[in-house]
């Protein structure tokens, strides 16, 4: 802007030649420090694909050679479906059906537990881990630190330690969701916190309410529906969590996909698998439903 | 400022009585919706024999557990860590590279303003929804038992796990594009490319590349646990030093994980604010 002002100012003393050379150098210079950046990322990029390449054993002949097995291992997993004989050939394929359906809603009782005891341990971790709701910037930081610890410790790595520590079994995988939501939950549910109107909370305090009314009274009432949809989206995510836990012992479904999988019963493994995107289908499209709802109410109640 | 007397709160109260109280059936409908919640919780714990012997016993095994853990020492295994690290962030990153390469065409397939058969495109919106119901972890099961023990599994599991999340995300994107640049590009004469590549590609771009960097981030935390199921990385050695009952190193490795991720969090997020920056305010 400054540069524009100032040439304008010399309009009339300079030449049109002048001036076009002047915009050309400019233009020039632009060019040159941006084709220079994007020179640069280019590069860093380039480094890192090929130090990748480099460790994880990727080559294009191993990639040939390995494309087609994995697609014959998909393409095996598929079953023979006829048309005269279908629903036999399905109950076939389907022969476990009772009792992955068991497991299935011990998934789905997995991830809502721990949702559930993840989300009440968030809600008490959120509101000394908001800035604009703690004085004691000690508070606020142990509240931080630890949360993001939870949250950065991976889901897998809690559930292996708590098998050791609570036995096999879904009570192990229940307590790993849980520590892990607390965390990601704590964090959002901070974040909502400290983007809520503080007028209440001035009402609040000037009424005589101390810490925990400040809270109950003043905050809670303005996140609630921003509460209960990132608890939604949290569980849709925790119960594919859960599938995925059977494979340390951790309970669920994915037990029973483990075994699958290792003792290569290929059909079993396309109908759990099935099964698991159908669940997850259906949870993910009534929770956004439900989601849609609270937040147009939240938008109704008018801000 | 006057005072609100009792009165006058009775007053208010026999003339709008809707704002005192609540209807029956809203509150019939809050109560039931608690009790079957509470019933659930009550089923869910139940289910998973959460009783409190188990729980105090559990309780003291994890203290053993973390007693033994500390302090964290690397033993003589430290760079071996190092590198199985550096294989963790290379399946992360090539995973990630291969599925948004892979996700381009597939973004544009999927968004509605450039196929605007509204059956095709709800179909493939539901085929990517679902693809996101397996969790990365299955994938590298099947990949590993496809194409055996090692890295390779992990990127390949990467790949497959986020290629259809992504084609999702990139086919938003495609759909969210300002159409007044499409239309001056091609006022001023551009073809069907050029249009392409003046008035939609410097849109998405950024867009792609920070839903590219985010993603990266997420995989670089979900490619330290791949191991645990033999697909390379850092995980396999968490897993074994857990397997032998060497709690100390495995300590030392889930800090180095923690330290890993939150530099690797702190760069992108810095790449991040400079793309959204860099974006074409509208």
């Amino acid at each position: 802007m400054s540069t524009l002002t100032h040439t304008n100012g010399r309009l009339t003393s300079t030449t049109r030649e002048e001036r076009l050379l002047s915009f050309n150098a400019r233009y020039r210079q632009q060019q040159f420090t941006r084709r220079n950046w994007t020179l640069l990322y280019g590069a860093l990029f380039l480094a890192a694909l090929s130090g990748s390449v480099a460790v994880s054993d990727f080559s294009i002949p191993g990639l040939i050679k390995g494309l087609p097995m994995a697609w014959n291992y998909i393409a095996g997993t598929l079953p023979t479906l006829t048309l005269e004989n279908f629903w036999a050939d399905l109950a076939n394929w389907y022969w476990g059906l009772r009792f992955w359906l068991r497991l299935l809603v011990e998934t789905i009782l997995m991830g809502f537990v721990g949702t559930v005891l993840g989300g009440g341990v968030a809600l008490l971790l959120c509101f000394p881990a908001s800035r604009n709701l703690v004085e004691n910037t000690g508070i606020y930081f142990a509240a931080r630190r630890s949360l993001e610890f939870l949250r950065t410790v991976p889901e897998l790595v809690f559930a292996l330690i708590f098998v050791f520590a609570f036995g096999l079994g879904p009570f192990a995988g229940v307590l790993a969701i849980a520590v892990h939501t607390a965390g990601s939950l704590g964090k959002l549910f901070a974040e909502v916190n400290e983007n809520v109107d503080p007028r209440p909370i001035e009402g609040v305090r000037a009424a005589g309410g101390n810490w925990p009314m400040l809270m109950r009274l003043g905050v809670v009432p303005q996140a609630l529906p921003n509460y209960a949809s990132y608890l939604l989206l949290r569980f849709e995510i925790n119960v594919r969590g859960a599938s995925a836990l059977g494979i340390v012992g951790a309970g669920g479904i994915g037990q029973e996909l483990y075994v699958a999988i290792r003792q290569f019963e290929y059909t079993d493994i396309s109908a759990i698998m099935l099964l698991l995107i159908a669940t997850t289908s259906i949870i993910d499209i009534t929770c956004e439903t439900i989601r849609h709802r609270l937040i147009g109410q939240d938008m109704q109640a008018g801000h | 400022m006057n005072i609100i007397t009792h009165g006058e709160i009775a007053r208010l109260r026999r003339t709008n009585p809707a704002l005192f109280s609540t209807p029956l059936i809203v509150r019939l409908r809050t109560g039931a919706l608690w009790l079957g919640f509470v019933l659930a919780m009550a089923f869910g714990l139940w289910w998973v024999d959460a009783n409190p012997m188990r729980i105090v016993n559990g309780l003291n095994k994890l203290g053993l557990l973390v007693g033994l853990m500390i302090p964290p020492h690397p033993g003589d295994g430290f760079w071996d860590y190092v590198h199985a690290m550096l294989e963790t962030l290379g399946m992360a990153f090539l995973g990630t590279v291969i599925a948004a390469v892979l996700a381009v065409p597939l973004g544009f397939l999927g968004a509605k303003n450039i196929m605007p058969n509204p059956l095709f495109h709800f179909g493939l919106r539901r085929i990517y929804d679902g693809f996101r119901g397996i969790d990365g972890l299955v994938w590298a099961l099947i990949f590993v038992s496809a194409v055996g023990l090692g890295p390779f599994a992990g990127v390949l599991a990467i790949a497959v796990g986020d290629l259809m999340i992504f084609a999702k995300l990139f086919a938003e994107a495609i759909e969210n594009v300002e159409t007044k640049q499409v239309e001056g590009v091609r006022a001023a004469g551009g073809s069907d490319t050029h249009v392409m590549r003046l008035g939609v590609f410097p849109q998405v771009l950024p867009v792609m590349m920070s839903h590219v960097l985010y993603f990266f981030e997420s995989n670089v935390r979900s490619a330290t646990i791949l191991g645990i199921v033999g697909a390379g990385g850092i995980g396999l050695q968490l897993s074994d030093r857990m397997r032998i009952n060497n709690w100390q190193e495995a300590a030392f490795i889930v800090l180095m994980i923690l330290v890993t991720v939150a530099v690797i969090d702190n760069i992108s997020r810095r790449i991040r604010a400079r793309l959204i920056d860099a974006a074409p305010q509208t």
